[in-house]
């Protein structure tokens, strides 16, 4: 658990200027979309095949208004309930790298778009996405290319606050618990979002509806109401795989 | 900048009004979170709550064009509260000096105000001098006529109620305002300000900036590690170009560019600022030195001693002539002149009263537009409403380099000059604008050579031989903007030593009036040495650990990294805040340690020399005589606005602004067609015009269209949601936009009254994106600052509709 790689996350520093959505897109080379403004600066309006970090706007109105940005991307789960459902599906679909953690999608392997929404739904924070016309599934990498170079994920690199930090995941949640401390001495309900279950650490100051949907897992890890049925049957298919 | 942006992060306090510096300066926000880690509060003071003020420990509103009343408001306060730094106001400021017995103000009008001319006779603003010519004084602070004493008398009608009824501020966070902006009064806190077009783009727009320089001398803020009067720049080089000259009005190193009645070098230099104090430094006083080796760079050995250097070469005003961008405008639509560079920048879409420029375009014989991409006025003949086939203007377009294709220096706003080398090649037949401007003036010149033309010496006595094996060389621009001794000196009056013929100044303090030394630009030397090119240096080493890094680039002038420090010491040279230490005098040694000082003379003490040695008297200006509208800044309406009459006097608008009437220059106030305050501004995803970002595909997916923001009140009255296409309009022209309702904007209740504010950014033009709107600048009106002219495109009048029908496919 203290092994790895992890991000820390301050959103008290986001400042939302965009730098890590599209160092991200500029780094992987993903296409654009074609968007329109639908009453808020948030664009795309949500991840997708092509857009792996997302700053997701959130305006909480009021007398003294909130407005709360959440740089979303995939957790790299420490147990990733996205591979568990993927192993069932498809050999070698998601990899999870011993050294780092970091979660990887094959795009080599093909999806069933029936699986693919499976391990969709199994996701807490609706991080994976497809592309129906080629059956490769996409997200973020964790910059796997790079981290392997000893460089920093695009995103942490081109952050101009000091929001996004990457490390040695011992050094991240140190570091995180360190400035959660700090945080709470002015906001009282700031919390880290499911810190021992993933390797993305978001430092929140509100209740995380309030940023996100998905900000923070609604269940234990990973077990959906469905996956939970799923896991009574699955002894038999994961055995037909080890049979071969 | 008088400061930089390494150093926000030594301010105790930081107040970013008049701008947005989170979104619009991301990378700045590095030094201000730097300051937040270690405790220093951070206030913003915007009409909206944006992404800066989600970071703001103290968020305030006022209304757009109302920032005058809330800083005199702070003014007040401070003198009221006894906040302000007593050693300094008496030392380092004009507070002491004595105003003549003609000046006065009354109901919103200095003395010596004409109204057929609408201006003002400045000579009823002077200082009072003694029979040495010496500025008279009251140490005391209290004679009636001092300028502490006028200044309390002027503010005392900025109570906390009159600006609550003019600002819509609540009084309870002015007071939040006043309280934690005035606690950096004392040596040991410092208070830094950073501002934008948000105060510069109104009809008060200098008088803005002003009012703050007050707030900042009475708090003892200037010339300290961590304060100062800091200008968020809105290009990366804008510095650089003021500093070489682009405006109208300046030649490089802000000397005044001269009018037609100098007609001799003599004449000029009887202009150049004189003080009789002999404890002034002026250094002002050396100008005909810098005009001399300026004149030497331009026309080379062509000038001389006996043609006055070629002064009567360069090129003049008439008396009296603005030649600034609104009146420029308005003549090439009367038809003066038939040609036109438009270089670097899409008037189209950045020009003020949009719809006319795109008109004044159309009289042109001919255009050449430079840029990087495709854009509006190079385009302008096929634009929304223009039928090509009446249109004459011949366009030229010109493909340049982007930033990274070349090599050269960028200026920053904190005055930092740094290198910058080429990463790849132009595409195409692209070229840097230095190797087309160098082209072009060649071809230029053979074409005099040949056909004479009406006025040959200029063109052909000017120096051009910045070229290396054939190709523009800009090392050697670079160079000549430092300066050459050009002929051997054999005991220089300075230091003296001895000097070679062709070899670099060291600095402009070796620049000569007698035409032995050349200078392009005197406020850049010592930027390109015998040592080399200083703006390349990247060193990391901060000797004061106060983020000076004296060597990373070099910053003008003489690489000091914060004008006026000698404010930050006391009479004998001890830094006020020891914690902080910008300079301290080694009595030893006999200099002074830390940043460059400002400048190298001993402690001022009881003899010695004031601080702020560019200003004639030496001491900061908190009575400030020199500006079109007054020495004290009084707050005016902005042309459009949504009250009848202004609170604070009689007058309700800046009563020295130029009204451009008739024709296409239409404003209307308190018009009930317009209802709603309408301001404009910029996001962190997109630059300007848009000129550049609208091509880049990612920028335009985070942010696609063309915006109008409003408050759920404003959008309820007039039926709007979120996302509803609406139609944003004055009495000038019209954009429709995507609503964003959002609390972020609330109504503002100014006397008695709502008034609604709605907000665009300017970045659209209806080139491209198809679907991505038109410029914000169609909407503002023709109306400028007396002083700079700058227009006000903060504060004007509007009104906001839904559109019902699909928007129309443009181009």
């Amino acid at each position: 658990m203290a092994e790895g790689k992890s991000y820390f996350i301050d959103t008290t520093k986001c400042i939302a200027c965009r730098g890590c959505q599209i160092a991200c897109k500029q780094w992987n080379q993903r296409a654009t979309e074609k968007t329109i403004n639908r009453g808020s600066h948030q664009n795309p309006p949500d991840l997708s095949n092509n857009t792996w970090k997302l700053v997701r706007f959130s305006e909480v109105a009021g007398e003294n208004v909130k407005w709360y940005f959440f740089p979303d991307q995939c957790r790299h789960c420490i147990s990733p309930p996205c591979k568990e459902v993927a192993d069932g599906k498809a050999k070698g679909a998601i990899t999870q790298d011993e050294k780092t953690g970091a979660v990887v999608f094959n795009s080599k392997v093909k999806m069933k778009p029936a699986d693919f929404k499976e391990i969709r739904e199994a996701c807490p924070y609706d991080i994976p996405r497809f592309l129906p016309s080629t059956g490769i599934m996409a997200k973020c990498t964790m910059c796997f290319d790079r981290i392997k170079e000893g460089m920093l994920p695009a995103c942490v690199k081109t952050c101009p606050t000091g929001a996004m930090s990457f490390g040695d995941r011992k050094d991240m949640l140190e570091k995180a618990n360190k400035r959660l401390a700090e945080v709470k001495k002015v906001y009282k309900d700031a919390t880290l979002a499911n810190p021992d279950d993933v390797r993305t650490i978001y430092l929140l100051v509100d209740d995380p509806k309030k940023y996100h949907k998905f900000a923070v897992a609604e269940n234990t890890i990973g077990i959906t109401r469905k996956m939970a049925l799923k896991r009574l049957f699955q002894p038999l298919t994961s055995l037909r795989h080890m049979i071969g | 900048m008088t400061n930089h942006y390494i150093d926000f992060r030594n301010a105790d306090v930081i107040l970013n009004m008049g701008g947005n510096v989170a979104e619009n300066h991301p990378v700045s926000f590095k030094w201000i979170q730097a300051a937040r880690n270690k405790g220093a509060i951070f206030i913003h003071v915007d009409p909206r709550f944006t992404r800066t003020s989600t970071k703001a420990d103290i968020f305030v509103r006022l209304r757009s064009g109302t920032d005058i009343a809330f800083l005199g408001g702070m003014i007040k306060y401070i003198l009221d509260n006894k906040l302000y730094d007593e050693f300094y106001v008496k030392n380092y400021t004009n507070a002491s000096f004595i105003v003549n017995p003609k000046y006065n103000f009354d109901d919103g009008l200095f003395s010596g105000y004409d109204p057929t001319k609408r201006a003002y006779d400045a000579s009823v603003w002077v200082l009072e001098k003694d029979e040495k010519g010496i500025p008279k004084r009251d140490m005391t602070l209290q004679d009636p006529r001092c300028v502490f004493q006028l200044l309390k008398k002027h503010y005392s009608r900025y109570t906390l109620e009159k600006v609550t009824e003019i600002t819509g501020t609540p009084a309870a966070d002015l007071e939040k305002v006043y309280k934690a902006y005035g606690s950096t009064g004392t040596p040991d806190k410092a208070g830094t300000e950073l501002y934008a077009m948000g105060w510069t783009q109104h009809t008060v727009g200098v008088q803005n900036i002003r009012a703050m320089s007050i707030i900042q001398a009475l708090l003892g803020n200037m010339g300290i590690a961590g304060g100062g009067i800091n200008a968020l720049r809105g290009e990366s080089n804008v510095q650089g170009s003021t500093d070489q000259g682009l405006l109208y009005h300046i030649w490089p190193g802000y000397l005044p560019t001269p009018q037609a009645h100098l007609a001799t070098l003599a004449d000029y230099n009887k202009t150049t600022p004189a003080s009789k104090d002999p404890r002034s430094v002026n250094w002002w006083k050396n100008r005909p030195k810098y005009l001399a080796s300026f004149l030497r760079s331009i026309s080379g050995e062509k000038a001389t001693k006996e043609n006055d250097f070629g002064y009567s070469w360069m090129p003049k005003l008439d008396q009296g002539q603005d030649a600034s961008w609104l009146n420029l405008f308005d003549e090439m639509y009367k038809g003066t002149f038939t040609g036109f560079f438009a270089w670097g920048m899409n008037p189209a879409c950045s020009g003020a009263n949009a719809g006319k420029v795109r008109q004044a375009l159309t009289k042109l014989d001919w255009m050449v537009n430079v840029n990087v991409f495709d854009s509006e006025t190079a385009c302008f003949w096929k634009g929304p409403g223009m039928d090509s086939k009446k249109i004459k203007t011949e366009v030229f377009v010109l493909p340049c380099a982007a930033s990274m294709e070349k090599e050269g220096s960028i200026s920053n706003s904190g005055r930092w000059m740094q290198w910058r080398y080429k990463a790849s090649n132009p595409p195409g037949e692209s070229k840097p604008d230095g190797d087309i401007m160098y082209e072009l003036f060649k071809k230029v010149r053979t074409l005099y050579g040949k056909e004479k033309g009406a006025f040959p010496e200029p063109i052909l006595n000017l120096k051009w031989d910045y070229e290396t094996n054939g190709h523009f060389d800009i090392h050697k621009v670079a160079k000549e903007i430092n300066g050459y001794f050009l002929e051997d000196i054999s005991e220089h009056p300075v230091d003296k030593k001895a000097y070679k013929k062709g070899t670099l100044v060291p600095n402009f303090v070796f620049l000569l009036d007698d035409g032995r030394t050349s200078c392009g630009n005197w406020l850049y030397s010592a930027s390109y040495t015998e040592a080399g090119n200083m703006a390349a240096r990247r060193k990391k080493t901060d000797p004061t650990g106060l983020g000076l890094y004296p060597e990373w680039s070099w910053v003008w002038p003489l690489n000091r990294r914060i004008i006026y420090n000698r404010a930050s010491v006391d009479l004998e040279g001890n830094p006020r805040n020891p914690k902080r230490p910008l300079l301290k005098w080694d009595a030893a040694g006999k200099k002074w340690i830390g940043d460059v000082p400002d400048n190298a003379v001993p402690p001022m003490g009881t003899h010695g020399v004031y601080p702020f040695i560019m200003k004639p008297d030496g001491v900061a200006s908190i009575f400030g005589p020199g500006l079109k509208d007054g020495p004290f800044p009084e707050h005016y309406e902005p042309l459009e606005c949504p009250i009848e009459k202004n609170l604070m006097s009689s007058q309700r608008i800046n009563p020295v602004i130029k009204i451009f009437e008739g024709g296409l220059d239409t404003f209307k106030t308190c018009d009930p067609r317009y209802p709603f305050v309408c301001s404009t501004y910029r996001v962190t995803e997109h630059w300007q015009t848009g000129v550049l970002t609208r091509w880049l595909p990612w920028l335009i997916e985070a942010e696609p269209q063309m915006f109008c923001e409003m408050s759920l009140e404003l959008a309820k009255l007039k039926g709007i949601k979120n996302g509803d296409r609406v139609l944003v309009e004055t009495s000038r022209g019209k954009v429709e936009a995507v609503a964003i309702v959002t609390s972020r904007l609330k109504p503002f209740q100014i006397a008695g009254n709502t008034v609604h504010q709605i907000g665009i950014p300017w970045h659209y033009g209806w080139l491209h994106p198809k679907d991505g709107g038109d410029s914000a600048n169609l909407l503002t009106p023709t109306i400028g600052d007396p002083n700079t002219m700058i227009p006000e495109s903060k504060a004007f009048m509007a009104n906001v509709t839904k559109l019902t029908k699909k928007p129309a496919q443009k181009g």
